[in-house]
């Protein structure tokens, strides 16, 4: 399936600077490894390495937050928005 | 009992007093309330503004650092002249020129665990304009033990993220973010930059909310969502945010210590 995923200021350094790609998977897992190949170094800043989201970062499909759906296993369709959303804290 | 509005406050107030949501009432309720802000800096400048230019009763502000020449790109409580000056203190005589009304309670120390529940604990609203993790984190935690409601709110370069807790009633900042990143991976400001604009967004929609909750809007808090700003495309998203029943702040396990 092939989604369009937002990325996030944080991330944008392993997407040479752009704030929405292309990807392709049937779940969020997927997603993610395909990200990982096209933007190498971009999964750790997501998963964490037993594999799973980290604790600071949230991922949504179309808005809704994956943690109420089926995490990582939360299935794709044709289309579909995907967000990945870190916390941010600015700061001096 | 609280005397009526002066005949210069119904002047100074008019163009909110006329709002209909708003009114007379809403007046007083502001005049009664204390909101606390934490950072007189990009966030709280903007909202320290507007929450006086509003007529809040009481304005706390707290702030440990002195005024910086790289501040004042975003930092409009601050002038030129004022480098060097406590933020607190420049805040407060400006805020008071603006609105003399205004009872302006100055903090020039850092919100830490050693002080967060004694000072917030004066306060029925807060606005987080903290630049780290810690602080927000800290800010959480004590609102959700305490029950105050908070507006949280984050920035970085073009991009801005905000959300408003009610302890007891939507989620907190934990239900939605854990836990912090580890600092090698935090962006801050200095090390990535900041559009002041983007910081004037997010402060003026905390200020927002907090009017809202004092004058009892309380229905179209920005609650259970985070709102996440672009500047850069303009684009405003919200992402849910569900209530973590396991939540180590807000959770029943957390409810029952």
């Amino acid at each position: 399936m092939s989604v369009r995923v937002r990325v996030p200021t944080p991330l944008r350094k392993y997407t040479q600077g752009a704030d929405e790609v292309n990807a392709r998977g049937s779940n969020i897992r997927a997603l993610v490894d395909d990200l990982e190949k096209q933007y190498p170094g971009i999964k750790e800043r997501i998963c964490d390495d037993t594999g799973k989201v980290r604790r600071f970062v949230n991922v949504y499909v179309n808005g809704d937050d994956i943690r109420f759906l089926q995490n990582l296993e939360t299935s794709l369709k044709e289309g579909d928005s995907i967000s990945i959303v870190p916390a941010i804290a600015g700061g001096r | 009992m609280t005397a009526r509005l002066t005949p210069e406050q119904i002047e100074r107030y008019s163009r909110q007093i006329l709002v209909p949501d708003l009114g007379g009432t809403a007046q007083m309720h502001l005049r009664e309330a204390r909101v606390l802000v934490i950072g007189a800096g990009g966030l709280g400048s903007p909202a320290a503004f507007y929450l006086a230019a509003a007529g809040i009763g009481t304005l706390g502000i707290i702030d440990p650092d002195h005024i910086e020449l790289s501040n004042l790109q975003r930092q409009i409580l601050h002038a030129t002249k004022n480098i060097g000056q406590r933020k607190v203190e420049s805040a407060k005589a400006i805020l008071t020129d603006l609105n003399p009304d205004v009872e302006i309670k100055t903090y020039p120390f850092r919100f830490d665990a050693s002080n967060a529940a004694e000072i917030a604990a004066d306060y029925h609203f807060v606005v987080d304009g903290s630049d780290n993790f810690d602080t927000k984190f800290l800010v959480n935690d004590i609102a959700v033990r305490l029950g105050i409601p908070f507006s949280h709110a984050g920035i970085v370069r073009l991009q801005g993220q905000t959300m408003t807790v009610v302890p007891g009633k939507s989620a907190c900042y934990r239900c939605l973010f854990q836990a912090p990143p580890p600092p090698e991976e935090i962006l801050n400001c200095q090390a990535s930059g900041i559009l002041g604009a983007v910081a004037g967004t997010l402060g003026t929609i905390q200020a927002t909310e907090a009017i809202k909750y004092i004058v009892r809007l309380e229905d179209g808090l920005l609650t259970d969502r985070l709102l996440v700003y672009d500047a850069k495309t303009l684009k405003f998203r919200e992402m849910e945010v569900g209530r973590n029943p396991h939540c180590v702040s807000c959770g029943a396990a957390a409810e029952s210590k």
